[in-house]
């Protein structure tokens, strides 16, 4: 059925244990080469972790599926080596335009303020990350990604875990320090380790089809509430890549998922909303309903729940894929430096932790959302079509109307990893805070700030003139990359100028850190590897770092 | 006073990172309200829920204000 995409098949090489007989140790395994899953192998093997990848088939994502990857989960692709291939071939876009009937009730823009890198958001079909990953992942000569390799029972113990895998030449043994579960929505994993996921189930079925045309429709999203070519029901729009264009149609409970996805079914309905002139190619369809649901923790000893397997929600805010991206990203760092001896194991049960809370925060933004588009009772449907009819001329039930709650970063304020603010800040950039971007200089050159920070702990230090720095105060600076868990200390200023002893200087010429930041010179931001804030401060002390170093990898005693 | 139109929705003692997020803890405390009740129920919780408001606007001109705008609408 699809015609503008060609379907790579990655090849099945017989893994060495079945060569030898013997069964294979690993620090780090992950089940499943989902855009999660390889997220975090190739996180990890940049770090220069050795990294098994097993998966149970050996091909991409059949049809579009995930297509909306936030600006978030673009800076984190950014920093593992695929978010240029994903912005190049993806549509980026920033506007929404939400429709009652016949007229527009209302439209948002993701990314109001200027001097940013990335967009609110990319339409990209799942298959082309995918596809970007693993050319990614196969560069990294520590990651050894297995396709058609199934597991099929696994044995957690105190220390590890052993896996039974099946592959087209018989089956073999490994055993992990630690294993990653990024399996899925319905993880075989969890199942085989009988662990529960529990939420709300959504009597509610929609049809999404992938249609190729053309057509100078912008790059926005389009949302209908009661369109008049899909009365009482809602409809979405989204271009992505290649011409296609994404249409969910709600359909109601009672809709027969097999007779919905016919053809002559579906074309009519598409005839219907784009007219009857409009040449198009039906490339995809498919029928779905959706749960929102989560584990109770995400780390159950040495085995750690990633992604879909974790947790679920509806699809309205584009939050499946984008938060796994960022379990993926919040535990990478935790589990490398657990895995090199400078942290405790407990520094992976603030991955559970933080990650449930962002579950949470998802789950009830994307609830929300549903339970606008797709109201349960007479008296939800009043209530949102007096939203509706308000919307057009009172800016106040503007913001009731909910069409998708579309992904953002959570702000792990709550996070026992953070150092609580001493002094006294503007700004939402406090303790948990994931980082504002900026525009930056170093030696001449434009870079966007968060280009150049993640992967390790950061202080950024605001500076009045750099060449003025004291050269103590500059050794007391690099001493800190010398401790067990190295501290790069940057410079930041308005002002160019060489710092001594070599250290870095990030120049924020337009000032635009400052204003984000509310940075004044002497303000230190310490950072964490995975660009969240986790401590700041008016002035300099390297006591108060220090502490605040071992707070966030839980050394503190 | 005039109706305030704009969006004002808050709680005291809770910090908002995201501008949907105040409105949203608002509806989805009105949808909560209604739970598990028959539509004349609902109707009736709206009309008391009216009158409370009311009251503690006060202020009649204000509530005139609103009282076209929502009639005019419907």
């Amino acid at each position: 059925m699809l015609g503008t995409y060609s379907y790579p098949k990655f090849e099945y090489v017989a893994p060495p244990e079945l060569k030898s007989g013997e069964t294979g140790h690993y620090p780090v395994v992950v089940v499943g080469a989902g855009p999660v899953g390889l997220a975090a192998a190739i996180e990890l093997a940049q770090s220069g972790l050795p990294v098994v990848v097993l998966d149970d088939d050996d091909t991409v994502s059949v049809g579009s599926r995930g297509v909306c990857y936030a600006k978030r989960a673009l800076e984190i692709l950014d920093r593992i080596g695929v978010g240029d291939a994903c912005v190049a071939r993806g549509v980026s876009w920033n506007v929404g335009r939400t429709f009652f009937r016949e007229a527009e009730v209302y439209n948002f823009n993701l990314l109001p303020q200027p001097d940013h890198k990335r967009p609110g958001m990319i339409n990209l079909q799942q298959y082309y990350l995918e596809e970007f990953l693993v050319r990614r992942a196969r560069e990294l000569p520590g990651l050894d990604l297995r396709f058609r390799n199934k597991v099929v029972s696994v044995s957690p113990a105190g220390n590890g875990a052993t896996l039974q895998v099946e592959t087209p030449d018989g089956s073999y043994a490994l055993t992990a320090d630690w294993l990653i579960v990024a399996d899925g929505a319905r993880s075989a994993i969890r199942g085989l380790m009988n662990l529960d996921i529990e939420g709300r189930v959504f009597l509610d079925r929609f049809l999404i089809a992938d249609v190729v045309m053309k057509a100078d429709f912008p790059a926005e999203r389009w949302f209908w509430f009661d369109p008049p070519f899909h009365p009482g029901q809602s409809v979405l729009l989204h271009r992505q890549a290649d011409s296609v264009y994404r249409i969910d149609f709600q359909l109601g409970w009672q809709a027969d998922p097999e007779e919905e996805k016919k053809p002559e079914k579906v074309i009519p309905r598409i005839r219907a909303m784009l007219g009857a002139d409009r040449e198009f190619e039906l490339e995809w369809v498919s029928v779905y309903t959706f749960q929102c649901r989560r584990m109770q923790q995400f780390r159950h000893g040495r085995v750690l729940f990633v992604g879909d397997a974790a947790h679920q929600v509806s699809p309205f805010g584009a939050r499946g894929a984008n938060s796994g991206i960022q379990d993926s990203d919040n535990l990478c760092w935790k589990l490398s430096l657990v895995l090199d001896g400078k942290a405790p194991d407990s520094l992976l049960d603030s991955y559970s932790e933080e990650r449930v809370f962002a579950a949470d925060e998802n789950i009830m933004n994307s609830t929300r959302s549903t339970d606008f588009i797709t109201p349960k009772s007479r008296t939800s449907l009043n209530f949102r079509n007096a939203v509706l009819t308000l919307a057009r001329d009172h800016a106040f039930a503007r913001t009731l109307v909910n069409s998708g709650r579309l992904s953002v970063p959570s702000f792990l304020t709550g996070s026992r990893l953070n150092t609580p603010d001493d002094d006294a800040f503007a700004g939402d950039m406090v303790p948990g805070a994931p980082m504002d971007d900026a525009p930056m200089q170093e030696d001449g050159t434009e870079f966007w700030l968060l280009d150049r920070v993640g992967n390790r702990f950061m202080a950024l230090v605001h500076v009045e003139d750099p060449a003025a720095v004291d050269a103590n105060l500059a050794r007391e600076f690099k001493s800190l990359a010398g401790e067990p868990i190295p501290l790069e200390v940057v410079l930041v200023s308005a002002k160019p100028g060489r710092a001594p002893e070599g250290l870095r200087v990030f120049e924020d010429g337009r000032g635009r850190f400052a204003e984000r930041y509310d940075s004044t010179p002497g303000t230190v931001y310490l950072i964490r590897p995975d660009q969240h804030v986790t401590a700041r401060w008016r002035a300099f002390d390297a006591g108060r770092v220090k502490a605040a170093l071992a707070r966030a990898t839980c050394n503190s005693h | 006073m005039s109706l305030i139109l704009t969006p004002n929705f808050n709680e005291p003692g809770k910090r908002y990172f995201r501008a949907f997020s105040p409105g949203d803890d608002f509806y989805e405390a009105l949808i909560e309200t209604h739970r598990d009740l028959n539509d004349e129920q609902s109707a009736m919780l709206n009309s008391r829920l009216v009158l409370l408001l009311s009251n503690h606007i006060g202020d009649i001109s204000v509530l005139r204000e609103a009282m076209k705008i929502a009639r005019d609408g419907v």
